[in-house]
């Protein structure tokens, strides 16, 4: 069997503890649901001697508030409560959905927000087992010098592979994060850097203690169209988020950020600009989606063709913008296939 | 037998069923031993290298660790086939793929044998590695094995095909590629070994074949068999993936040996790929010439396997891709050449299927393309030549029973399959194949005149009856296979039946769980040793019931007169009467094939007893922007012969069409740095549960006159149709010809954009095989 | 393993509270196989790829090769051998048994689990919400159709519970 390294297990009672232990020991990682760190610990993927149990913690598991007053989200939540919670029903519905979408409903059951929030950035030669990543010669991002899907690179391109995170820069989430040095609040956007493998701004005593989605004034809709080889299992190889609030039938501000096309979740609400002040018709949209697929570069390090990934982008975009729009998503008119010459 | 079956034909809960539900079942992960330890094995990070040093002395001397084990301490070499004896349990001179076994240890527990894994330091000699049959054709670097990477080339003929092409009305020629892919059971392989301190060796092993495991335990472990028993545990899955002879077994052995002590080798899932043996990548090409109203005079096949580091069973392999062409079509004059070549992958071996998915997709996407060229529909083609029952192929096989027209009607029947195919909406398709498969290898791996499959009986004065036969149930339901036919002879219920399954020690020999031989012969081993009871049983009561023993009947736990049933006597009675007259009431039955092979060299492979048929049409819905493709709904039809447990059948003709699907859609084996690119359940991609198609499945009884009740396969034909169905659906729905598997998004969205409107390979290598064998052909196809 | 290595787990398996020295870095999945005697719960990858080492918490499916036994004390850990009711088989291991919904047998643990919780929360479904409860855990041998076919016979006859 593969099993964990050994290790110890501590489990603190309160944050303070959680992380004043963090910063006693350095190395040391959290652990809530376990589902993205244990099967990556297996594999020998981090160095860990101590693993910090943020189950113990009060308070993590609540969702509370409106969509008028804004709903706030404890780190601690399972996906599976947020994928059929009534308060994200409406507006905040994509992260229903990209809650819902991650992986099976046993990983669901057993993952947090905030784990998915902070998944580690995959990639195909770093998420096998040590023995296989040694005879490849180990990467950059473990144990080794060069990225190996692109290896001239001076930094690593691990693929950013969380449902949530392009969905909480969407919907504008503030996350909340507490550490030996106190509680700071930034917005999603902020949690992430554009690299593989220093990818969070998170310090490693800190924790996500919550999420919080922004009130909502008048009409929001929002959708998370996931790409991805099976309808389970399977982590994005693409995932688009789009949240469009409305003046009755008008636009008034679209947001919309891309996953798994980078080593970060990217913004492209610039990309969705023209769509402001307008109705949506459907060659708008899919101008507009055609046009918003130029951050979406992905390498061949996941599953599938990198080129029929980065075809696939602006389909997706499309069909995430007309499901914002009410609009039936399969009916858009972007396909992913070449033109013939 | 006129009289109505009691147990055969019923879908009745066989007789592991509530073990396996309950959780009660013992896997061979499952079983622990007092002072057990844990093995571990080392394998090679490199895909070809010479090995030049192996040091041990640090893993020796880590705490925790009793065993070291290298090449040297098990030198000599084994093989599933006696022609291809080239594996060693730990390599000595040379690592042929990345996972190859160097060494292993034994520890008290899993963490302290990784470590010592660590610190094993092994030197190699890098060598050039060859991954693809054209690498391996051009290599110029140090061959894998000997003095070439060609491991076997066949090359046969059947008649004058070259002048039947010459003359035919119509021609076609076609290059398709079918790439590997992997058993996948959800059960990793595991081995238990215990030597006592008799000098006994017992190896409890998730295999398909304890009695290829035990002959190769006693060449490598220089034992006497009579002093190594090989349990076989249930498997959790084999598909073909558990029927070599593998390193882990060896070792574990080995190492309960050297260390006194009991001894687990558990996989892990990465190792599982690495073990492999599962479906050959294969290039081939099919020519075809045929009347102008499409009927075949001639066919020329050629194919490439690409088989890994080592020959497994590599030769028949080569040989299958060229053998059930002729089963299916009415085929006159037929050349087949192979050719398997070494690579530095893990080896190749059977799938179910074995060798034959892949030239059946061949040609049942030729064959739809010919059909549209002579402006005819698929199913008109194939009933235009179709085979005779009751006949020999021209290249020898025997055919008994045929109920391929039966399975033709029912799918196309079934699924409107000529009404709806030119009218689909947009982006659905429907496509139809054919196929048809073995009922167990006619030839047995090695050479003898003794049974295939043996089975004893032994009843008690209860009426119990013992059963002792050494296939093991892999979950295709032998053992109820054995329990039904038992019961139904004796007239008892499967509830009276005892089995004792695939225990060197104690069972008489069945070749194993492979080549979906189980039913037909262990079946047919069962009936005759029934008989023999029966008989026994009878001539007891007839004496005792002053009749002749021809009017008794066993049926309903009794045995009575036929005329007059109050006549008669207890199950229980019979017994006691048949033991009280000549002691034990126990008998032996066997099942030797017939001999049907062939006047030529290469013909053991492919005969077999029967031969089942499978029609089956798929529907597919494209998503024309995407290129994905999605598989709402399957027919298939499947000549089981007589189905002795008509659900179980059913399940084995969906569990088929499920790895059908994953193997057309998403399976495959690819290899990046010269290793396995993703060897996991998660990127090696199987179907769930959210994926699965409707399903209409037809059994069609032709009622064999060879097997047990009629029954013939179920286990791997229905496989067969559905991957190229699923191919020429595609075409029906989207006009694009994908000529390599597996069918994905993107291959379908170049086709659609390129002016070819397909994706496939353009030719096959240049490759200089032998000389043509010119085999007489049997009487039926002289002069056609 | 030294004994220092070992910790105090308690954990409540199948209505029985169970006590175990066992390393922290044990899973669930190796406690109980391993410790706990409780073989019934299989594993196809230890990583969380195929959910053949499902078992229940609190009556919800959990991947037991992912599980941490020190956070699941206090809860309850249902596994197969927990499913029947003293002699009495559970209505889905009965459904199984008789639709030949279990091949090899080895997926069956943690598809009976599944589907137990299922009609735990919903006594009826639909064939879609069958599928999706199911969607988790993968088959090799049945295609899944006669997997649903038990669930939906059970739901038919009633689980004893609720």
């Amino acid at each position: 069997m593969l099993r964990l390294p050994r290790l110890q297990y501590l489990r603190p009672r309160t944050i303070a503890e959680a992380t004043e232990l963090a910063a006693q020991n350095p190395g040391a990682m959290f652990i809530a649901g376990g589902t993205d760190l244990v099967p990556n610990l297996k594999r020998r993927q981090f160095d860990v001697t101590t693993l910090i149990s943020l189950n113990a913690l009060p308070d993590g598991r609540r969702v509370e508030g409106d969509v008028r007053h804004g709903v706030t989200i404890g780190a601690g939540v399972t996906l599976d409560e947020l994928a059929h919670h009534e308060l994200l029903a409406g507006p905040f519905r994509a992260l229903a959905q990209a809650c819902g979408s991650v992986s099976t409903p046993q990983v669901r059951y057993m993952g947090t927000l905030g784990g998915n929030l902070l998944v580690d950035p995959r990639c195909n030669y770093y998420n096998q087992t040590y023995s296989w990543r040694k005879a490849v010669g180990f990467c950059m991002k473990k144990d080794g010098d060069i990225c190996l899907v692109a290896r001239s690179s001076p930094r690593c391109w691990a693929v950013s592979s969380s449902d949530s995170a392009p969905v909480a820069l969407t919907l504008n989430a503030q996350i909340t994060l507490q550490g030996v040095n106190g509680a700071r609040r930034i917005p999603a956007a902020d949690l992430y850097k554009d690299d593989g493998i220093d990818y969070t701004t998170k310090k490693a005593d800190e924790i996500i203690t919550t999420v919080e989605l922004p009130a909502v004034e008048g009409r929001m809709t929002s959708a998370y169209w996931k790409l991805r080889r099976r309808p389970s299992f399977d982590f994005p190889i693409l995932g688009v988020a789009v949240a469009i609030a409305w003046d009755d039938g008008v636009v008034r501000e679209a947001r919309g950020a891309l996953g798994a096309v980078g080593s970060h979740p990217v913004d492209i609400t610039p990309f969705l600009e023209p769509l402001q002040g307008k109705r949506p018709a459907e060659d708008l949209l899919a101008d507009v989606a055609q046009a918003a697929d130029k951050p979406s570069r992905p390498l061949d390090n996941t599953d599938l063709s990198h080129y029929w990934r980065k075809r696939m982008s602006k389909v997706y975009i499309e069909r995430a913008l007309r499901d914002a729009c009410g609009l039936e998503p399969l009916g858009g008119r972007l396909t992913a296939q070449v033109t013939a010459r | 037998m006129a009289e109505e079956l009691t147990v055969v034909g019923k879908s009745l809960t066989k007789p592991d069923a509530f073990a396996k539900v309950s959780g009660q079942t013992k896997f061979a992960d499952d079983l622990a031993l007092p002072r057990m330890l844990f093995g571990r094995i080392l394998r090679s990070p490199h895909p070809h290298a010479r090995i030049l040093r192996v040091d041990t002395s640090r893993a020796r001397a880590l705490p925790g660790v009793l065993a070291v084990l290298t090449g040297d301490d098990l030198p000599i070499k084994f093989g599933i086939l006696p022609v291809s004896q080239d594996e060693e349990a730990l390599a000595r001179e040379k690592v042929r793929y990345v996972g190859d076994p160097i060494a292993a240890v034994a520890a008290t527990d899993e963490w302290i044998a990784d470590e010592a894994l660590e610190l094993i330091e092994v030197e190699f000699a890098e060598l050039p590695h060859v991954m693809s049959i054209d690498e391996a054709i051009a290599a110029d670097s140090e061959p894998i094995h000997g003095t070439s990477n060609v491991h076997k080339a066949v090359a046969l003929e059947f008649g004058d095909t070259d002048e039947a092409m010459r003359t035919a009305a119509h021609v076609r020629e076609d290059v398709v590629f079918f790439e590997g892919n992997t058993h996948l059971p959800m059960e990793q392989h595991a081995a238990v070994a215990q030597y006592a301190a008799d000098g006994k060796l017992t190896l409890w092993t998730s295999s398909q074949t304890p009695h290829y495991v035990h002959r190769a335990l006693g060449k490598v472990l220089e034992l006497p068999m009579s002093r190594i028993r090989v349990i076989a545990t249930p498997n959790g899955g084999g598909f073909g993936g558990k029927s070599d002879i593998f390193s882990h077994e060896l070792v574990a052995a080995k190492l309960a040996i050297v260390t006194g002590r009991p001894v687990k080798i558990t996989l892990t899932r990465e190792e599982v790929f690495y073990a492999h043996r599962g479906r050959h990548p294969v290039l081939m090409k099919i020519k075809t010439g045929l009347t102008k109203d499409g009927r075949i005079t001639a066919m020329q096949f050629r194919s490439f396997l690409d088989g890994g580091g080592y020959g497994s069973y590599g030769v028949a392999s080569t040989y299958y891709t060229g053998a059930l062409q002729a089963t299916t079509y009415a085929i006159p004059r037929y050349r087949f050449e192979g050719v398997r070549l070494f690579t530095n992958k893990p080896p190749c071996g059977p799938k179910r299927g074995h060798g034959t998915p892949q030239p059946r997709f061949a040609l049942e996407t030729h064959f739809d393309k010919v059909a549209e060229e002579l402006g005819l529909d698929p199913v008109e083609l194939r009933r235009r030549n179709l085979p005779s029952p009751d006949s020999r192929t021209v290249n020898w096989l025997r055919i008994t029973s045929c109920g391929l027209e039966a399975c033709i009607n029912k799918v196309v029947e079934g699924s409107g399959f000529l009404e709806r195919r030119r009218s689909m909406p947009q982006g659905r398709g429907l496509g139809f194949a054919v196929s048809s498969y073995l009922s167990g290898a006619g030839t047995a791996i090695y050479w003898n005149d003794m049974p295939h499959s043996e089975v004893q009986l032994k009843l008690d004065r209860n009426g119990g009856v013992a059963l002792l036969c050494g296939a093991i149930d892999i979950g295709q339901g032998s053992d109820h296979i054995l329990a039904a036919i038992a019961a139904e002879v004796l007239g008892v219920g499967l509830e009276d039946i005892q089995l004792t399954t695939a225990d060197t020690d104690l069972t008489p020999i069945d070749l194993g769980s492979y080549s979906s031989r189980v039913t037909f012969m262990a079946g047919n081993a069962a009936k005759a040793a029934a008989e023999k009871v029966q008989s026994q049983l009878f001539v007891a009561v007839a004496k005792a019931l002053h009749c002749d023993a021809d009017d008794l009947v066993a049926r309903d736990h009794r045995v009575f007169r036929r005329n007059r049933p109050e006549d008669g006597v207890s199950f229980a009675q019979a017994v006691q009467l048949a033991e009280a007259q000549s002691g034990v009431v126990t008998a032996t039955g066997s099942y030797t094939p017939p001999k049907l092979a062939g006047p030529y060299k290469g013909s053991g492979v492919g005969p077999s007893p029967a031969y089942s048929y499978s029609a089956a049409v798929v529907e597919v819905d494209c998503d024309i922007k995407t290129g994905e493709v999605r598989v709402p709904e399957v027919w298939v039809a499947h000549d089981i012969g007589r189905a002795i447990n008509p659900v179980l059948v059913v399940g084995q003709v969906e569990g088929s069409v499920y790895m059908a699907l994953g193997e057309a859609l998403m399976e495959e084996q690819t290899f990046r740095l010269g290793l396995h690119k993703f060897p996991s359940l998660l990127e090696y991609k199987s179907p769930t549960a959210l994926e699965a198609p409707v399903m209409h499945t037809y059994l069609v009884e032709t009622i064999d006159r060879e097997g047990p009740f009629g029954a013939k396969e179920a286990g791997q034909g229905p496989l067969l149709p559905v991957i190229p169905a699923v191919a020429n659906a595609v075409y029906n729905a989207l006009g694009v010809r994908i000529d390599e598997i597996p069918i994905t998004p993107d291959k379908v969205l170049k086709a659609m954009s390129d002016k070819s409107k397909r994706v496939g390979p353009k030719s096959t290598p240049d490759f200089a095989f032998p000389p043509l064998i010119k085999a007489d052909v049997p009487e039926e196809w002289k002069g056609k | 393993m030294s004994i220092a290595d070992r910790v105090a787990v308690r954990l409540h398996v199948n209505g029985e509270d169970m006590a175990v020295m066992v390393p922290p870095y044990k899973t669930l999945l190796e406690v109980l196989r391993e410790d706990l005697g409780l073989t019934g719960t299989k594993h196809g990858c230890e990583l969380g790829e195929c959910s053949t080492c499902g078992v229940l918490v609190d009556g919800r499916p959990f991947l037991s090769c992912l599980a941490m036994p020190l956070d699941l004390e206090g809860r309850e850990i249902t596994t197969v051998e927990g499913m029947a009711a003293g002699n009495e088989p559970h209505p889905l291991q009965v459904a199984f048994a008789e639709l030949g919904a279990a091949q090899c047998g080895y997926c069956t643990p943690a598809m009976l689990l599944t589907a137990s919780a299922l009609l735990d929360r919903d006594p009826h479904p639909t064939r879609d919400a069958i599928k999706e409860a199911l969607a988790g855990v993968l088959c090799r041998c049945t295609g899944y159709l006669k997997i649903f076919e038990a669930v939906e016979l059970a739901a038919s006859r009633g689980t004893r519970r609720g």
